[in-house]
């Protein structure tokens, strides 16, 4: 098995990959598989695949999942009677 | 839907003061996720201090009405908050791009092709050997690309412009972006398995 160059890996496109849109339009869902410590790539292959293509989408996914960390638990500004 | 999630929901399409609080219950969740967001970001692009909380507070009022406008969509596929959330990260990401693009601008085809192995991770060690698969590389990005791809590729790759900060230079999406680079990886990959540059067996 040979070790593939970094940029043919760079060129490597997954037919999986959702995009941007589509990958964004689950994450929250995405989020809480992860959070939950369950292997979202099963449900959501294509988000997965997106996600490990796509920088700022993989950012923006460590920044969710790091704020809702930050949030979780007790908090003033949760909404539990209404 | 859980209980927690339907009280946000229901509060959200109340009227009256139960839609007033529930608002102003939502803000303050988008400002302290836009600001945990913003902080986590500090230095990218030089952005830190003040406008760093005026870009957290921008995203967390958009947020807050993305998510007034779209909340009768949530299906409780998730939690409301997570699904919240996510729309304040959505929103600094722009943010962020959006200013540094304002501030600073972007300079389109001023980087060099010789900072392409670093960008792309080849390591020292590896640039002499990769050098015909460079050379290949910027031969196929000038022959086979359109010009939007080539634009696109030249930007991300060979200028170092960041994503979100193009997209503010051309007026487009994030989604139109990497989807044109997408097109433009795999057409590129595709010609320089054809030609030998890269192994077939390689592509997943």
């Amino acid at each position: 098995m040979t070790t593939e160059s970094p940029l043919g890996r760079f060129l490597r496109t997954d037919p999986r990959d959702v995009g941007c849109d589509e990958a964004w339009d689950l994450i929250h869902v995405y989020a809480e598989l992860v959070a939950a410590g369950v292997d979202p790539e099963q449900r959501f292959p294509g988000v997965t695949a997106h996600l490990a293509s796509c920088g700022p989408c993989a950012d923006d996914f460590s920044g969710l999942l790091h704020g809702l960390q930050a949030i979780s638990g007790p908090s003033p500004e949760g909404l539990t009677d209404s | 839907m859980d209980a927690e999630s339907r009280a946000w929901v229901d509060g959200l399409t109340a009227s009256g003061p139960d839609h007033d609080d529930a608002v102003a219950r939502l803000h303050a969740l988008m400002l302290r996720m836009s600001r945990t967001e913003a902080s986590r970001r500090t230095g990218w692009h030089g952005i830190r201090g003040p406008e760093l909380d005026d870009l957290a507070q921008q995203a967390a009022d958009d947020a807050t009405v993305s998510i007034l406008r779209k909340v009768r969509s949530f299906r409780g596929e998730s939690r409301f908050t997570t699904w919240a959330c996510a729309f304040a990260i959505h929103e600094v990401a722009g943010k962020f791009g959006r200013h540094a693009w304002r501030r600073d601008g972007v300079r389109l085809d001023e980087g060099s092709w010789d900072d392409v192995p670093e960008r792309l991770g080849v390591g020292p060690e590896s640039v002499a050997e990769s050098r015909d698969l460079l050379a290949a590389l910027r031969s196929a990005v000038e022959t086979q690309l359109t010009p939007h791809q080539r634009t696109v590729f030249v930007a991300l790759v060979v200028d170092g412009i960041a994503l979100d900060v193009l997209v503010a230079e051309l007026g487009s999406n994030r989604n139109a972006i990497y989807k044109t680079m997408f097109d433009a990886r795999r057409k590129l990959r595709l010609h320089l398995e054809t030609h030998g540059y890269l192994d077939r067996s390689e592509r997943p």
